[in-house]
C-alpha cells in the first residue's frame, strides 16, 4: 500500500495544481516565449511575421545604459521601502500591544484606512499634501521656521521625489505588516514573557531574544511579501513623478517596462525585462529562504 | 508557508510542473491576427468607433444627423455609432486590429497615430477615393500630410488643432506692454512681467509640453527629422533646432518659469496656469477656449498667432488633430468609404465646428467659420501661416511614449546637461527608433 499513500496528497493537490498551472504557468510561459521573439504591434496584427530573436530582446536589454541604471535604482529603493516599511510595521504592532483598546481601536482603524485606499487615489492626495502651490506640508513648515520649504517642489529634486514616495509606498504598505505581526505578537503566549520580564530582561531584550525569533516565520512572509511587492512598485512613481520624473531621474523597473514598451508595442521587450525582473524576485526569495534554512529554521 | 514544507521540495515541484506544462504546450506561439482581407459587401451593418469628447452630446447630435443622412442616401444600410472613451482608445484600437472579426468598419484616430496604424496593418488604402472626392480638393496641405504615409492616403482627416498665444489684457495694459512680434520681444515681455508681478508667470511653459516646444524649434529654422529616401535621420541636433530649443528653455529660470515649477508641466498644465490667473501668458489650442474661458482669465484675455523669430512672422504650429480611417478588415469597404466622406464632408465639418469649436480642415470652410466666431481667427492665421508634423512614422510613437523631447527639455531646464548634449542624446535615441521601425 506504500504506493498509493504516495500518491494519495497528489491526487488530492491535482485540482489546485491545474488551477495553478493554467493561471501562472501558462502565462510566465507566454512571457518567457515572447521575450525571445520579435513581436510588436505589427506582429500581434499580422502585419508582418513573427520571427524568433534568440536572446537579441536581451542583448539589446543590457546594452541599453539606462536599464542598467534603472534596474540599480529600483533594487535600491525597493530595498529602502522594505526596510522603511518592516520598520513602521513592526514598531507600530508592538505599539498596538502596548496601549489601551480606544488608541489601539484608532490606530488599526487609520492604518486600515489607508490599506483600503487604492494606489492612485492615495498618490494623488500625497501629491496634493506635498504641492508647492497649495500643500499643506510646505505651509506648515514654513509656519514651523523652517523659510526654505516656502513653494518648495518636492518632486524636482531626485532624492526628494524619491523619499516622497517612499513615504507613500510605506503609507500603503505597513497596515499589512503592523497587522499580521499584531496578530503573531498576539499568538506568543503570555508565560514565556513574563518569564523572561521576571529574568530582568529589558524590553528591547525581550523583543530580540524572545519575541522576534517566535516571529520568524511571520517575519520572513511579511518580508518576501514586501521585497516583491516594492520591486514592482508602479502606480505611485508613475501618478506622483508624473511618469517617471524630470528626464527619467525617478524611473524604476515597471514604469520603464511600461514606457519602452508597452506604450510603444513593443512586448517582446517588455516581456524580456518582465523575466528579468521575474528571474530577480525568484534568486531573492530562494537566496533567503536559503539563508533561512542554514540557520537552522524550519518556515 | 506550513511547517513541514521544505523549500527545496517546493521549488523542484513548481520546476517540474513547469517543464511539464511547457512540454505539453511547445508549439503553442502568442497569438497573431489572420488580418483577413475585408470583402465589399453593399448592405448590412456598418460599425464605426468616434472619440468620447467631454462634452459629447453637441457631437453626436452632428454626427447622428450625418448618418441618418447617409441612411436615406444608402438602402439597406445600417450604422451603429460607439463613442470610446479616450484614454483607452489605444488598446481599443489595437484590439481591433487584432481581432477583425469584433472590428468596427471606420475609426475616429489621432493624426500622429497614422504611421503607427498602417505599420500594423490595420488602415485601409484610400488613395484613389480620395484623389477622386471633389472636396477634397480644399483640403488644407498639413492635415493632407497628417493622413499621408509614403505617398498613400490612410483616411480623411476631421479636424485640426491648432496652438497659438494667450494672454491677459489686463496686465497688458497695466504695465503698458503690446502683445509680442518676435520671440526676443516674446521672450522680454515674459520677463517684465515676472518682474514687476512676481506671484504671475510671464509665459507659462512646461518641460514636458512637447508641442508648446516645438514651434520654437521650427521657427528658428530647425526640424525634428529629416528624411532621406525612405529613411529618417534625427536633426534635433542640428544648429538651427539647437537655437530653437535654447529659446524654449532659455524661459524657464527664477526671471518667469522657475523650472522647480515648470520643468515637469504639460501643457494641459500651463494652459491650467493660464485659466486660473497665475500666469499672464500660455501657448493654448483653440480646444483650449473652453477651459480658458471657464477660468478666472475669462473676458480678460486675447490670443495671437505664437510669433517666429523675425518681426511680423508666425512660428509654425503643429497641426494636431484627428482624422477618420477605414479598416482594412472592413466587409463594406465602398459603403465605409463613402461614410468616411460623409463624416468628414465640409457640411459635417461645418457643423462639428458650430457645435463642438473643432477646426474645419478645408481651407474655405475653415475662412467661413472664422467670420462666424472671431475667436478662432488667431489660430486660423496660424494654420494659414504653414504648420508643421511630427515625422510621419512608425518610429514617432516610440520616441513619443519613450518621453525622448521632455526628457531633452527637463535635462536642460534643471541643469543636468548642456543644450548640446542634451539635444545629441536625443538625436541618438530618435535615430535608433527610426532603425528599430525600418
Amino acid at each position: 500500500m506504500r504506493t498509493h499513500s504516495r500518491w494519495t496528497p497528489w491526487i488530492y493537490l491535482a485540482p489546485a495544481l491545474v488551477l495553478l498551472g493554467g493561471l501562472l504557468l501558462y502565462p510566465v510561459y507566454q512571457l518567457g516565449l515572447i521575450s525571445f521573439l520579435e513581436y510588436t504591434q505589427a506582429q500581434v496584427s499580422g502585419g508582418r511575421p513573427t520571427s524568433f530573436q534568440g536572446f537579441g530582446n536581451y542583448a539589446a536589454l543590457f546594452r541599453d545604459g539606462q536599464f542598467r541604471e534603472v534596474l540599480l535604482t529600483t533594487v535600491l529603493f525597493a530595498a529602502a521601502c522594505v526596510l522603511a516599511t518592516l520598520a513602521t510595521g513592526c514598531a507600530l504592532a508592538v505599539l498596538l500591544t502596548r496601549v489601551r483598546a480606544l488608541p489601539r481601536l484608532a490606530l488599526m482603524t487609520a492604518a486600515l484606512g489607508a490599506w483600503a485606499t487604492p494606489a492612485v487615489t492615495g498618490s494623488t492626495v500625497w501629491l496634493f499634501l506635498f504641492d508647492p502651490d497649495f500643500g499643506p506640508v510646505d505651509k506648515l513648515l514654513t509656519r514651523l521656521g523652517m523659510s526654505g520649504f516656502d513653494g518648495y517642489s518636492w518632486t524636482y529634486d531626485r532624492y526628494s521625489a524619491f523619499a516622497l514616495v517612499l513615504l507613500e509606498v510605506v503609507w500603503c504598505s505597513f497596515p499589512f505588516v503592523m497587522v499580521t505581526v499584531y496578530a503573531g505578537i498576539r499568538a506568543v503566549p503570555a508565560e514565556v514573557l513574563e518569564a523572561a520580564a521576571l529574568d530582568g530582561a529589558s524590553q528591547w531584550r525581550i523583543w530580540r531574544a524572545v519575541t522576534a525569533p517566535m516571529l520568524r516565520p511571520i517575519l520572513v512572509v511579511v518580508t518576501l511579501q514586501s521585497v516583491i511587492w516594492d520591486f514592482k512598485v508602479f502606480t505611485q512613481i508613475y501618478v506622483m513623478t508624473n511618469g517617471g520624473g524630470i528626464a527619467g531621474q525617478n524611473l524604476t523597473l515597471n514604469v520603464y517596462a511600461y514606457q519602452k514598451a508597452f506604450a510603444s508595442s513593443q512586448y517582446s521587450l517588455g516581456s524580456a525585462i518582465g523575466v528579468v525582473m521575474l528571474l530577480i524576485l525568484l534568486a531573492v526569495t530562494l537566496a533567503y529562504l536559503r539563508l533561512l534554512r542554514s540557520q537552522g529554521e524550519e518556515i | 508557508m506550513t511547517p513541514s514544507g521544505r523549500p527545496s521540495g517546493v521549488v523542484a515541484l513548481l520546476t517540474a510542473a513547469a517543464l511539464a506544462t511547457a512540454a505539453a504546450l511547445t508549439g503553442c506561439a502568442p497569438s497573431t491576427s489572420t488580418g483577413a482581407a475585408g470583402g465589399d459587401e453593399r448592405t448590412g451593418l456598418l460599425r464605426v468607433w468616434l472619440f468620447r469628447e467631454v462634452d459629447n452630446g453637441p457631437k453626436a447630435a452632428v454626427v447622428g444627423k450625418a448618418v441618418a443622412a447617409f441612411a436615406r442616401e444608402h438602402r439597406g444600410a445600417r450604422v451603429d455609432v460607439t463613442y470610446i472613451p479616450v484614454e483607452t482608445r489605444a488598446q481599443r484600437i489595437k484590439a481591433a486590429f487584432n481581432d477583425p472579426r469584433s472590428a468596427p468598419d471606420v475609426i475616429e484616430y489621432g493624426n500622429t497615430d497614422t504611421a503607427g496604424y498602417v505599420r500594423d496593418g490595420g488602415l485601409a488604402d484610400v488613395t484613389a477615393d480620395f484623389a477622386a472626392w471633389p472636396e477634397a480638393r480644399d483640403t488644407d496641405p498639413a492635415a493632407r500630410r497628417s493622413v499621408t504615409v509614403d505617398g498613400k492616403v490612410y483616411g480623411a482627416p476631421l479636424f485640426v488643432g491648432v496652438r497659438a498665444l494667450y494672454y491677459r489684457t489686463d496686465v497688458f495694459r497695466e504695465l503698458g506692454l503690446r502683445p509680442p512680434r518676435t520671440q526676443a520681444e516674446l521672450a522680454e515681455t515674459a520677463r517684465r512681467i515676472h518682474r514687476e508681478r512676481p506671484d504671475l508667470y510671464g509665459l507659462a511653459v512646461g518641460g514636458s509640453y512637447t508641442y508648446g516646444a516645438l514651434p520654437f524649434l521650427w521657427a528658428n529654422g530647425g526640424a525634428l527629422a529629416e528624411k532621406k529616401g525612405r529613411k529618417y535621420t534625427a536633426a534635433v541636433d542640428s544648429e538651427a533646432a539647437k537655437r530653437g530649443i535654447t529659446a524654449y528653455t532659455g524661459l524657464f529660470g527664477e526671471h518667469n518659469c522657475p523650472p522647480a515649477k515648470c520643468a515637469q508641466l504639460g501643457g494641459n498644465a500651463t494652459v491650467e496656469a493660464f485659466a486660473s490667473g497665475r500666469a499672464a501668458m500660455a501657448i493654448g489650442g483653440d480646444f483650449s477656449h473652453r477651459a480658458v474661458e471657464n477660468g478666472k482669465a475669462a473676458g480678460r484675455y486675447a490670443v495671437v498667432p505664437l510669433p517666429g523669430a523675425e518681426e511680423g512672422s508666425i512660428a509654425p504650429a503643429f497641426a494636431g488633430g484627428n482624422n477618420i480611417g477605414v479598416l482594412k478588415s472592413s466587409s463594406h469597404r465602398t459603403l465605409a468609404v463613402e461614410l468616411m466622406r460623409t463624416l468628414t464632408g465640409k457640411r459635417t465639418q461645418s457643423e462639428l465646428f458650430d457645435a463642438m469649436g473643432f477646426l474645419p480642415t478645408y481651407t474655405d470652410v475653415r475662412r467661413e467659420a472664422a467670420r462666424r466666431q472671431p475667436y478662432v481667427e488667431p489660430f486660423v492665421r496660424t494654420l494659414s501661416a504653414g504648420a508643421a508634423f511630427v515625422p510621419v512614422t512608425p518610429a514617432w510613437a516610440a520616441i513619443d511614449a519613450g518621453q525622448v523631447l521632455p526628457v531633452m527639455f527637463q535635462e536642460i531646464v534643471s541643469g543636468r546637461r548642456s543644450v548640446d548634449a542634451a539635444a545629441s542624446a536625443a538625436a541618438k535615441k530618435m535615430n535608433s527608433a527610426f532603425r528599430a521601425a525600418g
